[in-house]
């Protein structure tokens, strides 16, 4: 490349230049030259107006002004020979653009090698229109490219470039392609063997439908054809593979051209899709750990995605199908991929994470943790957090993803997490031992991040004393480590690490003077301390501890915190609250759905605060602990109470991500010392614990009475809730049997022990609960058969007493199961000539009773119809000719009584509808009299609750007006039924 | 034109096109510009200015995209040189850095172990190799093969164009003697 050597050493000239002012002047005297040169144009040989212009062209990349030059560089575009044209056309594309006039000048020399023979010429032509080509080159040129694009004398080396050039062309004015014209042909054009043009006219194509795909539906079968010749790799020369994969870049632009139509009406070419979709999708074609393939993989298949959530049309629900292929593929794209993900791509890991992938995708995002950006890194330790919370298969790992999110980016973890993780390790005593070995190790690290010193000294402090016999860990070694790390911490550390000390030298067994001694040191010497809370804290632990086994109630364990959503997870919704789709929501829309089998509509976002409902029959404390807090003889309950750190509801309703401290607040003690200022000898420490529950009182969510009437009426939904169970139904009801399938789900992160479900049944039923688990572990759901047999008519109800332990406090609830009459009742519809026979058999007491019922919730006729059928009393329509009247049927089954047929008539009054007359009959009459008292009830007692009655339609109009009273007719049933009344 | 049809997609912004092309080199000098989108000369400068002062002051673990004033900026760096597309923001940013990747292994190609320096004396190599790669902001060839048999045939006919020159004014030097 020795050809301009002038070129060269100007360039060398350049590099040599020690600074910018010597650059300047360099560059100023070459711009010198070359504007006298220009001007005495005529001595200028072409070759060297082309050197002239490439410097040109150089130092304009150095940022300078060369306005000067722009003609001759265009005037090079007409010259006769290849070299000087190349430059001319090359240097022109780059120093001018579309709105500059001198390009203008250019049009005709341009059009002139389109049209011209030398195919050379018209590449030099093409490449100049298609990169900084105008309204008016369109306006002038599009035919003559089109013609280029679809000639057979063209070689691929044109039609590819004449194709881009149409497509810029296109872009500056739509009206030059015309789809009536032009979809044909470009239907054809995707016959093209040649991959190269294939690529190019593919590019025009999506540039086109993108704009409109109407007119263009015979490119779509097409299309799906190119994207399988790809895919299989069929007839795809090796030089187009990249990567060992048949050129990506024309599989993505073929599925984008295919995301413009918006259906594929051919079943069959949609099916060819679908498998060549598929095929991309689950990536058969990667070779496993080849991290380029796997990149252009990662490229295809976003694509690929795209094209597949256009197709099953959850455009908006992108994620949804995000999710669904990943746990498809089971794939999970390598580390450094996740690395060209932006933010929102974060988002879509976040939003697919689910129990089966959780733990690569953690690990995954705290390998990244390291290398991301600083911007990104308090947003991914979040998620990392949320996401070990969620899905963790073992509490274990949750520690462990946390610890080790807290050392590797400490800076980024918000107190939020270390806060959760502590609460973790509080409500699981298992957890305990292993919590406090793990940050232990982390202790022998040399520099480790001040939040790790505040978690492991939390965590020593309370759970230390668990690991007393393994070596390194008597409470003096623990104390040492820990003391070491107080020189290098912060001040709102300090008193953290002295209540560390405090529970040390309280667990220390046996007593370890020499340990005393040092504490107290430490104590002593912070005595004096400036900050406040390191001196009051200093003070009154150095008092406490003297007092010896008094200090075994003031800092006995921290209590169990209250269940609650992580305030994490709030913490990313109320940054990402405003994007509709945000993945998190949709997971949060699809948890708590997964999490029980039967679909009662739920809160969006996890437990919503407790309903405060008028207590019916459930739900009361666990007398104990009930009794306790009100006998309380310290009298000053309400001091005590506000001592509950986390129980501050106030608070956390106010700032939405203060909350879930855990109790470092030693507070407690303070104001405890102080009560006992003056009578020391009788602390009163077991005021702090137990009462925690208090605070803690389990309210169910959703009215009981409501839910158990909403299931009489239907056969699944959920018969009780609080904040940390759940208890659904399911039931099947066949004969006199029924198998009623209790869903206990545990709705937290803590296992709910001592499960106890007793069953209190009435005489009429006989009813089988299957084995009651102790405990439901965190998040699981249990299910407990119940069988039932009824054994004679009866509207006693069976009672469910259920109670569970959640922490401390002992939850009980005593819930009616919806085995009720009606459940033992089948639906039948009877006609004229069946029903009256019955009836009229049927003559009066106890068999037939009726009864005047006033107090009737007003419903009209319709709603009444409704409810009957839906406590399977069914409504025989016109059997009663007065249209103010009901006739009913239905079949009774017991043990005892045979399968039984039961009639029923209600006659209603229309100026009064909160009485009517109910005439029940059935050849039993226990039967009888329970069924109308039972119908009653349904009447009477309004038992709708929330179930939303059809709205009222209008009575027909009777065919014929009924006289007031009628002529008895033997032929008219309507007749004869009041003449048996 | 207005995408009418589309706007309930959520890629309806996706043009598909790179806006411009930098070359820029650890140092901040600019090793090669191409626009695809009319910028004036005034916005060059300013584009090339931020994006530089952006790109070069990006640690070398931090991933290849920014966002930057509503596009979507692909960079990758090779040896000392930063290679940057600018694309719009709803575009498939993957497919981009492999066009990238894609013009690299060209330029290895073609000056055998291409080093900053080839770029510098040869930037109309450069160019010229770009020019068969992109037009309109599009991929135009994605045979490495078939590129570097354009370029050879362009260079024949650049040498060819020069002997022809060489031996005519030989005969005019011969005739003047």
């Amino acid at each position: 490349m020795s050809g301009m050597r002038g070129l060269s050493v100007f360039i060398s000239d350049i590099r040599n230049c020690q600074n910018k002012e010597a650059e300047r002047l360099r560059v100023d005297k070459e711009l010198g030259n070359i504007r006298t040169c220009f001007k005495n144009d005529k001595g200028l040989t072409p070759y060297k107006k082309k050197k002239y212009v490439w410097k040109m062209l150089y130092i304009h990349m150095l940022g300078y002004d060369v306005d000067f030059g722009h003609m001759e560089a265009v005037s090079l575009i007409s010259a006769p020979k290849y070299p000087e044209k190349q430059v001319g056309y090359i240097v022109t594309s780059c120093l001018l653009n579309e709105n500059h006039d001198f390009l203008r000048l250019a049009i005709n020399a341009v059009r002139n090698d389109i049209i011209g023979r030398n195919e050379t010429y018209q590449c030099l032509a093409l490449t100049l229109v298609g990169n900084i080509g105008g309204r008016e080159f369109a306006e002038s040129l599009a035919p003559d490219v089109q013609k280029l694009l679809i000639s057979s004398s063209c070689r691929p080396l044109v039609r590819k470039k004449a194709a881009l050039c149409l497509l810029r062309l296109f872009r500056k004015n739509p009206d030059v392609v015309n789809a009536d014209g032009w979809a044909d042909r470009m239907a054809q054009l995707l016959d093209e063997r040649d991959l190269g043009v294939l690529t190019s006219s593919m590019s025009l194509l999506v540039s086109l439908v993108s704009n409109d795909y109407e007119g263009y539906s015979s490119c779509l079968p097409k299309c799906v054809k190119i994207l399988e010749r790809l895919a299989r790799n069929q007839d795809v020369p090796q030089e187009y593979t990249y990567y060992g994969i048949p050129s990506p870049w024309l599989q993505v632009k073929t599925m984008r051209a295919l995301q413009y139509f918006p259906t594929i009406e051919d079943p069959s070419t949609r099916r060819s899709l679908f498998e060549v979709l598929q095929r991309i999708l689950m990536g058969t074609d990667v070779v496993k750990n080849a991290d380029n393939q796997r990149k252009v993989y990662a490229m295809k298949f976003i694509d690929a995605f795209f094209l597949f959530a256009h197709l099953l049309g959850i455009v908006n629900n992108y994620i949804c199908t995000c999710i669904y292929i990943y746990k498809e593929r089971d794939i999970l794209l390598p580390c450094h991929l996740i690395q060209y993900f932006s933010h929102v791509s974060l988002d879509l890991l976040y939003g697919m994470c689910d129990v089966s992938n959780a733990k690569g995708i953690v690990e995954e995002l705290l390998q990244y943790l390291s290398t991301a950006e600083f911007s990104m890194r308090e947003e991914l330790s979040l998620k990392a957090a949320i996401l070990a919370e969620k899905f963790a298969p073992d509490l274990s790992w949750y520690v462990d993803v946390i610890l080790q999110l807290i050392d590797n980016a400490g800076d980024f973890v918000s107190d939020d997490i270390w806060f959760r993780v502590v609460q973790f390790v509080t409500n699981n005593e298992d957890l305990q031992p292993y919590a406090a070995s793990k940050v232990r190790e982390y202790m022998d690290k040399i520099a480790i991040h001040e939040t790790m010193v505040k978690v492991s000294a939390y965590i020593l402090g309370e759970y230390g004393h668990l690991l007393a016999r393994r070596p390194g860990c008597s409470a003096r070694e623990l104390f040492g480590i820990l003391h070491e790390k107080l020189p290098t911490v912060s001040s709102p550390t300090i008193p953290l690490l002295l209540s560390t000390y405090a529970k040390l030298l309280m667990h220390a067994q046996p007593p370890d003077i020499e340990l005393q001694k040092q504490i107290w040191n430490v104590f002593k010497k912070y005595e004096s301390s400036i900050d406040v809370e390191i001196q009051q804290r200093a003070v009154e632990y150095f008092e406490l501890s003297k007092k010896g086994a008094a200090l075994m109630d003031v800092l006995a364990e921290m209590p169990k915190f209250p269940e609650r959503q992580s305030s994490l997870i709030k913490k990313v919704e109320d940054v990402e609250d405003t994007a509709d789709q945000s993945a998190i929501k949709l997971r949060a829309q699809q948890l708590p759905s997964n999490a029980l089998v039967l679909a009662d509509p739920q809160p969006v976002n996890g437990t919503p605060p407790p309903l405060k409902v008028p207590s019916i029959s459930g739900i009361k404390l666990d007398h104990e602990s009930a009794s306790q807090t009100q006998s309380q003889p310290n009298g000053d309950l309400s001091k005590v109470q506000s001592q509950i750190p986390s129980a501050d509801l106030l608070g956390e309703m106010v700032d939405p991500l203060a909350i879930e401290a855990p109790p470092v607040d030693m507070g407690s003690h303070q104001r405890v010392y102080r009560e006992e200022d003056g009578i020391p000898d009788e602390v009163d420490g077991t005021a702090i614990v137990p009462i925690g529950d208090q605070a803690n009182k389990v309210e169910p969510i959703g009215n009981i009475t409501e839910r158990f009437n909403a299931l009489c009426l239907k056969d699944s939904g959920v018969l009780y809730e609080d904040p940390y169970i759940q208890i659904g139904v399911k039931a099947e009801w066949r004969g006199h049997h029924g198998r009623l399938v209790l869903f206990l789900g545990n709705k937290v992160t803590s296992p709910l022990t001592s499960v106890q479900a007793l069953i209190l049944p009435p005489a009429h039923l006989k009813l089988e609960l299957s084995l009651v688990p102790d405990t439901i572990p965190p998040r699981a759901q249990v299910q407990c058969p119940l069988e039932v047999m009824n054994i004679r008519p009866s509207r006693d109800v069976a009672v469910l007493d259920f109670s569970y332990k959640f922490g401390t406090s002992m939850v009980s609830a005593k819930l009616r199961l919806p085995a009720v009459l009606n459940k033992f009742l089948q639906p039948l519809q009877l006609t004229s000539e069946e029903f009256f026979p019955q009836w009229r058999s049927l003559s009066g007491p106890p068999l037939k009773l009726q009864e005047v019922v006033r107090g009737v919730r007003p419903l009209s006729l319709s709603e009444m119809e409704n409810l009957f059928n839906s406590f399977r009393v069914t409504i025989c329509p016109g059997l009663d000719p007065n249209p103010n009247n009901l006739v009913a049927s239905t079949t009774f089954y017991s043990e005892n009584t045979r399968p039984m047929l039961c009639l029923a008539r209600i006659e209603t009054d229309p100026a009064d509808r909160t009485q009517l007359r109910l005439t029940v009959a059935s050849g039993d009459s226990t039967l009888t009299f329970e069924l109308k008292e039972f119908i009653k009830e349904q009447l009477i007692a309004i038992p709708m609750g929330s179930r939303a009655l059809v709205p009222a339609v209008p009575v027909p109009a009777a065919p014929l007006a009924q006289p007031p009273s009628p002529a008895v007719d033997a032929n008219d049933p309507g007749a004869m039924l009041a003449g048996l009344l | 034109g207005t995408d009418d049809h589309s706007s309930d997609l959520f890629w309806e912004s996706r043009i598909n096109m790179i806006h411009f092309v930098l070359l820029v080199s650890r140092q901040g000098k600019v090793r090669l510009t191409k626009w695809y989108s009319p910028y004036t000369q005034k916005e060059r400068s300013k584009v090339i200015r931020e994006l530089s002062g952006v790109i070069l002051n990006r640690g070398p673990k931090l991933c290849n995209f920014i966002e930057w004033r509503g596009y979507k900026v692909v960079y990758k760096r090779y040896a000392s040189l930063y290679f940057c597309m600018c694309i719009d923001e709803a575009d498939n940013e993957l497919e981009v850095l492999e066009i990238i990747h894609h013009y690299v292994e060209i330029l290895d190609r073609y000056f055998g172990s291409v080093c900053e320096l080839d770029l510098i004396f040869n930037f109309h190599k450069a160019y010229y190799i770009l020019d068969e790669l992109l037009i309109a902001g599009e991929l135009q060839e994605s045979s490495k093969k078939t590129v570097a048999r354009i370029i050879s045939a362009q260079d024949q006919l650049v040498e060819a164009a020069k002997e022809e020159a060489s031996s005519i004014s030989n005969i005019i030097a011969q005739a003047t003697k």
